[in-house]
C-alpha cells in the first residue's frame, strides 16, 4: 500500500520501553498529529520514522519499500526540530539551499528554489539575512522552508511551535495546515497541545506509555474517545461510574438511564459526558437530582458545578442558554443516552 | 541588563588587584627584558646599561631568520595537526556516555601532569632502533629490520603534538559539548551523510573556537625548547632553544632578550593578522 506504514514498531532504551509494539498507517497526503503527554513515546516514534533512532523491533515501510535500515540522509524526508536547528553560520538563503547544495544543484537552481520557498513562507527578499537577525516566527518559517526544499515524501515536525508565544502559535497552526493542504504532503507532527492537534490534523494519534490509545479524526477523538485516558486528555470531560442494577439496566448516579449499553457481561463501566452535553433542568421529571455548588461565569461560557450522587459534574453552557441558577440551588441533570460514551476499561 | 559606566575612581577598585599583579609579574619583567635587549654586552661577563641596536642587528642574518622561520613553521604545523586530530576525537568523545567521557578526560589530564623531559625521553625510547616501535613493525613483517625514527623532524612533531593534544581537546571540549546536537541531525535529514555533515556543519559552526584553539596551540608550541633538543637534530632547533642557549650557556642576556622580544612581536603580529582575516571572513 502507498504511504507510510509502521509494523509492530518497538523501541527500548535499556530496560525502558519508549515505544511498545506500535501499528500505524499513514496514507499519502494526510496530516497526522502524534499527541500525548511528555514521555509517551511520540518523539521517539517520530525519530524512528526519520531514521535518527533504530527500532528495537518492527519495520517501517514507505510506499511498500522497507526503509527500516535506510540511513536518514537517504530517506528523502524533511524534518523541523524543536530547537529548529538552523545553521548559525549560514544565511537564510543558504540554510534553505543546504539540501540542494548537498545534492549538487547548480547555483541558478538553488536560487530559483530558494526564491520560490521564500515566497511560499511569506518572507520574500530575506535570503541574504543572517539567521540570528530573525524573529521566532520567521525562524520557524525558515526551518519549514529548509525542510521542504527537496519536496520530500514525508514532512516531520517535532513540537515545531512550542517556542512561539500563544498568539503566534495559533496563527502558525492555521498557516501550517494551509501549507500542507496546498502541497498535499504527508505530514506528521509531534505535539502535546491538543488544540494544535485538533486545528491541524486529519488524524490524531493519542499516545500514552508507548502505546497508541486511539487514532482517529479529531472530531471522533473528541466525540467518541476510546478510553478514560483519551477522554480525559482531550478537552475536559465528566467521567462517571455506571453500574448495572439488579434488573440489568444501567444506572448513573443512582438513576436509571435508558439506552446506555455496557459491554456484554460488564457489571460496571466508566462513561464520559462532555460538559457542553450536560443540560440543567428543573428538578424532578426523571432528571438526576443535584445541587449547584459554584457558578463560574466567564462571559463567553458559563461553567456550572453540580454535586450529584456524591460526584461533581460540570456543565458548560453559552450565555444564550444561560441556566438561571445560583449556588445552593437544587437542579436536575438531563443526560440523553447518545452523549454518554461508554469507555473501555 | 545595562550597566552603568564607572563614575569615580573608586568604581575601578575591583580592578586594582589584578592590575597590580599584571604590572608586577608581567609588565615590569617584560619591560626589563625590552630594556636589556638594548644593553651593551660585556665580553665573557655581564652587560652594561646602554642604548645600542647591535643585538637586533646581529639577529638580522640568514641563520637566525631561518631559525625563526622554522620555529613558526613548526608551531603552525603542530597547531594544525593537533586541531585536525582533536576535532573528530572530541566530537566522538562528546557523544559517549557521561561516565566514559569522564574517564577519557581524566586520562587526558594525567598526560598533562607529565613533564616535558619525561615526554621527550619516553618518545626517544619509543622511536629508537633498539627498543622502539619499529621492532613491532618488524615482528608483524612490515619492516625488514628495525630503524631509528629519531632524531628527525617527524620525531619532534610527534612529541610536540603528543604534548599539546590534551590542551587542544580540553579547549575544544566545552564548545563541542554545548553545540546543539540537532544541528548534525538536521544536516542528516537534509541529505548529508554524517561525515559530510561533520565538515559542512560542525566545523563551520565551530569556526571561532577552532581559530582560538589554533592560536593557543601555536603559541604553546612556539615556547617549546626541550623536545626539539631531545628529539631533533640541530637543524630542528627552534628559536626558543637558541634563546636558552644564548641566555644560559653563552651568558649573552642582551642578545637573548632581543631574540625574545622579536619572537613576541612576530607572534603578536601573526595572531593579529589571523584575527583580522577571521573577522573579514565573518563579515563576508
Amino acid at each position: 500500500m502507498s504511504g507510510l506504514v509502521l509494523n509492530n514498531v518497538t523501541k527500548q532504551f535499556g530496560a525502558f520501553t519508549a515505544v511498545d509494539n506500535v501499528h500505524l498507517s499513514v496514507p499519502h497526503g494526510t496530516f497526522v498529529c502524534l499527541l500525548g503527554p511528555s514521555g509517551c513515546g511520540k518523539t521517539t516514534l517520530l525519530r524512528m520514522i526519520a531514521g535518527l533512532e533504530d527500532p528495537t523491533n518492527g519495520t517501517i515501510l514507505l510506499d511498500g519499500a522497507d526503509i527500516t535500515d535506510v540511513p536518514t540522509h537517504k530517506r528523502n524526508l524533511g524534518m523541523v526540530f524543536q530547537s529548529l536547528a538552523l545553521f548559525p553560520h549560514l544565511s537564510v538563503g543558504e540554510n534553505i539551499a543546504y539540501s540542494l547544495r548537498i545534492r549538487g544543484a547548480s547555483r541558478e537552481e538553488q536560487k530559483k528554489r530558494v526564491d520560490e520557498l521564500l515566497t511560499l513562507i511569506h518572507l520574500p527578499g530575506y535570503g541574504d539575512r543572517p539567521v540570528s537577525k530573525l524573529s521566532g516566527g520567521q525562524r520557524q518559517r525558515v526551518a519549514i522552508a529548509r525542510a521542504l526544499a527537496l519536496s520530500p515524501k514525508i514532512f516531520l515536525l517535532d513540537e515545531p511551535l512550542s517556542a512561539l508565544d500563544a498568539k503566534l502559535r495559533e496563527a502558525m497552526q492555521v498557516e501550517l495546515r494551509q501549507l500542507q493542504q496546498k502541497l498535499g504532503i504527508t505530514t506528521i507532527v509531534v505535539t502535546h497541545d491538543q488544540r494544535e492537534a485538533m486545528t491541524m490534523a486529519d488524524t490524531v494519534v493519542v499516545m500514552n506509555g508507548g502505546h497508541i490509545r486511539q487514532a482517529a479524526s479529531p472530531i471522533e477523538i473528541y466525540r467518541k474517545p476510546a478510553d478514560t485516558f483519551v477522554a480525559d486528555f482531550i478537552g475536559s470531560t465528566n467521567l462517571i461510574e455506571t453500574q448495572v442494577d439488579s434488573s440489568g439496566a444501567a444506572t448513573i448516579l443512582g438513576h436509571r438511564v435508558q439506552g446506555i449499553v455496557l459491554p456484554a457481561g460488564a457489571q460496571k463501566a466508566t462513561i464520559s459526558v462532555r460538559p457542553e452535553d450536560v443540560h440543567l433542568t428543573a428538578p424532578g421529571n426523571g432528571a438526576i437530582d443535584g445541587t449547584v455548588t459554584f457558578v463560574r461565569d466567564l462571559g463567553g461560557t458559563i461553567e456550572t458545578f453540580v454535586e450529584a450522587g456524591g460526584q461533581q459534574i460540570i456543565a458548560v453552557s453559552t450565555p444564550r442558554e444561560r441556566p438561571e441558577v445560583t449556588a445552593g440551588q437544587a437542579v436536575g441533570i438531563a443526560l440523553s443516552p447518545d452523549v454518554c460514551v461508554v469507555l473501555k476499561q | 541588563m545595562k550597566r552603568e559606566p564607572p563614575q569615580s575612581i573608586a568604581d575601578y577598585g575591583p580592578l586594582f588587584f589584578p592590575a597590580g599583579m599584571l604590572l608586577i609579574f608581567f609588565v615590569v619583567p617584560f619591560g626589563t627584558m625590552i630594556a636589556v635587549s638594548f644593553f651593551q654586552r660585556q665580553e665573557g661577563g655581564f652587560y652594561t646599561p646602554a642604548f645600542v641596536f647591535s643585538n637586533y642587528e646581529r639577529f638580522l642574518t640568514a641563520f637566525f631568520g631561518g631559525v625563526l622561520g622554522f620555529s613558526l613553521m613548526l608551531a603552525v604545523t603542530v597547531a594544525i595537526c593537533c586541531v585536525v586530530l582533536a576535532l573528530p576525537f572530541t566530537y566522538l568523545l562528546s557523544r559517549l556516555t557521561r561516565r566514559l567521557q569522564v574517564i577519557w578526560l581524566v586520562g587526558l589530564l594525567s598526560v598533562l601532569s607529565l613533564s616535558e623531559v619525561i615526554i621527550g625521553f619516553a618518545w626517544s625510547t619509543l622511536l629508537s632502533r633498539t627498543a622502539g616501535l619499529s621492532n613491532l613493525l618488524v615482528k608483524i613483517g612490515l619492516l625488514e629490520q628495525p630503524v631509528a625514527l629519531f632524531p628527525s623532524f617527524g620525531a619532534v612533531l610527534t612529541g610536540m603534538v603528543y604534548q599539546a593534544l590534551p590542551y587542544t581537546i580540553l579547549v575544544l571540549y566545552p564548545a563541542i559539548v554545548r553545540l546543539d546536537p540537532t544541528l548534525m541531525e538536521a544536516a542528516r535529514t537534509l541529505g548529508s551523510s554524517p561525515i559530510r555533515a561533520f565538515f559542512n556543519v560542525l566545523v563551520p559552526a565551530l569556526r571561532n573556537t577552532i581559530m582560538a584553539t589554533l592560536i593557543m596551540v601555536f603559541i604553546f608550541a612556539l615556547g617549546s625548547y626541550l623536545l626539539p633538543q631531545i628529539l631533533g637534530r640541530p637543524q630542528h632547533w627552534t628559536l626558543s632553544v637558541l634563546i636558552t642557549d644564548q641566555a644560559i650557556y653563552q651568558s649573552n642576556m642582551p642578545f637573548a632578550a632581543a631574540m625574545a622580544v622579536f619572537l613576541v612581536l612576530v607572534t603578536l603580529g601573526l595572531v593579529a593578522l589571523t584575527l583580522l582575516i577571521g573577522r573579514k571572513g565573518e563579515k563576508a
